[in-house]
């Protein structure tokens, strides 16, 4: 009886691991994958095509409006933004959030909050949810840096100090762009982060 | 020395949180002796913000859980990842307006990837997040629950190994 108690236990605790891991599972693209091209909308109406966009590089960050985490983070991105374009990586922002489960992330207050935060770079919406899965991104804000051919070279938070932007001792992003212009592999080439889990559509 | 006095701020707060207002904030390393406790009983640590949507519409399944195991060695932990100047804000208040009975402390630890697989390596860093340790054994959940069931037979098959 013990033996049938025990087994039904492992049994269950699998189940549970699988599941979990299923859910959990990072899947998308790993580290020197190319990532598929892909077309969104922007804020202004325009469509952004990701290879056209990233012709010598990208920082395409999975973000939204109503996170506290990546509006910690909009500031910085912004920084990103004006530093890296000349060096070819300019900032692609994606909202993967489903607007019915979280009204605040609706194209139109993207729009509003593009505008109020004087946004430098295409605000776009992966409206069906098509897109984050791909990369594999879980929360927002969740960084992945491009290099012109579209691979992936790093994948990860923005810095080290999320909640005190005066605090970062190491910029991940800005340090993964200097070893990819080196040719080199970034150090760390992935970071975890804290951040909100992205709302996905209820099927 | 250090762990010492955590271990004394952990027993004093655990003990007195009903009642207390105020959660404690820690570091990783203060908050890491709870995952390196080898006892039998089953912690149920819950990663949420008060900012976080899908972390407050779950806790109430927590606080059941609390309930419903009182008789039991079975601990829920929430640890909130809610900003530093917050705290006083928006964290106490909460606790105070839901009348929260589990443990809440606040986990201050900025630089979440030196920390965040060392509490499960599964785990993105999204909220919320659960995990259910016991005595070196861990089953971990990267989303929110949609049920209490759910919770339930999550804690409850830690218990059956």
């Amino acid at each position: 009886m013990k033996q049938v108690t025990l087994l039904l236990g492992t049994l269950l605790i699998l189940a549970l691991v699988l599941t979990s891991a299923k859910i959990v599972s990072e899947g998308g693209y790993a580290l020197g994958d190319k990532a598929d091209d892909f077309k969104l909308q922007s804020v202004d109406g325009s469509w952004i095509t990701l290879s056209e966009y990233a012709e010598e590089g990208a920082i395409v960050i999975f973000t939204c409006n109503t996170c506290p985490w990546a509006k910690l983070y909009e500031d910085r991105i912004i920084e990103l933004h004006k530093e890296f374009t000349s060096q070819g990586f300019p900032v692609l922002a994606i909202n993967p959030n489903d607007p019915e489960i979280q009204p605040g992330d609706s194209f139109d207050a993207m729009k509003i909050r593009s505008e109020e935060k004087g946004f430098p770079f295409p605000y776009v919406i992966d409206a069906e949810q098509k897109v984050y899965p791909k990369f594999g991104a879980t929360r927002t804000p969740h960084v992945f840096l491009l290099a012109s051919d579209l691979t992936v070279q790093y994948i990860g938070g923005i810095d080290d100090s999320a909640q005190d932007a005066s605090g970062v001792s190491v910029n991940y992003v800005a340090k993964a762009i200097a070893a990819v212009k080196e040719g080199k592999t970034p150090d760390p080439a992935t970071t975890k982060a804290i951040g909100c889990g992205i709302k996905a559509k209820r099927s | 020395m250090t762990y010492l006095l955590t271990t004394l701020c952990l027993l004093l707060f655990g003990a007195s949180q009903a009642t207390s207002g105020d959660p404690p904030i820690l570091s990783f390393e203060e908050f890491e002796s709870y995952f390196k406790k080898s006892n039998d009983t089953t912690y149920v640590v819950n990663f949420w913000a008060t900012w976080c949507k899908p972390c407050v519409e779950e806790l109430p399944f927590f606080e059941d859980l609390r309930q419903d195991f009182l008789e039991q060695p079975v601990h829920v932990l929430l640890v909130s990842l809610d900003f530093k100047h917050q705290i006083d804000s928006k964290l106490i208040p909460f606790i105070e307006k839901n009348e929260l009975q589990s443990e809440v402390l606040v986990l201050y630890a900025p630089d979440a990837n030196a920390w965040i697989d060392k509490v499960d390596k599964r785990w993105t860093g999204a909220i919320p997040a659960t995990v259910v340790f016991r005595n070196g054994r861990q089953v971990f959940h990267g989303e929110k629950f949609e049920s209490y069931s759910e919770l339930k037979s999550m804690v409850e098959s830690i218990n059956k190994i």
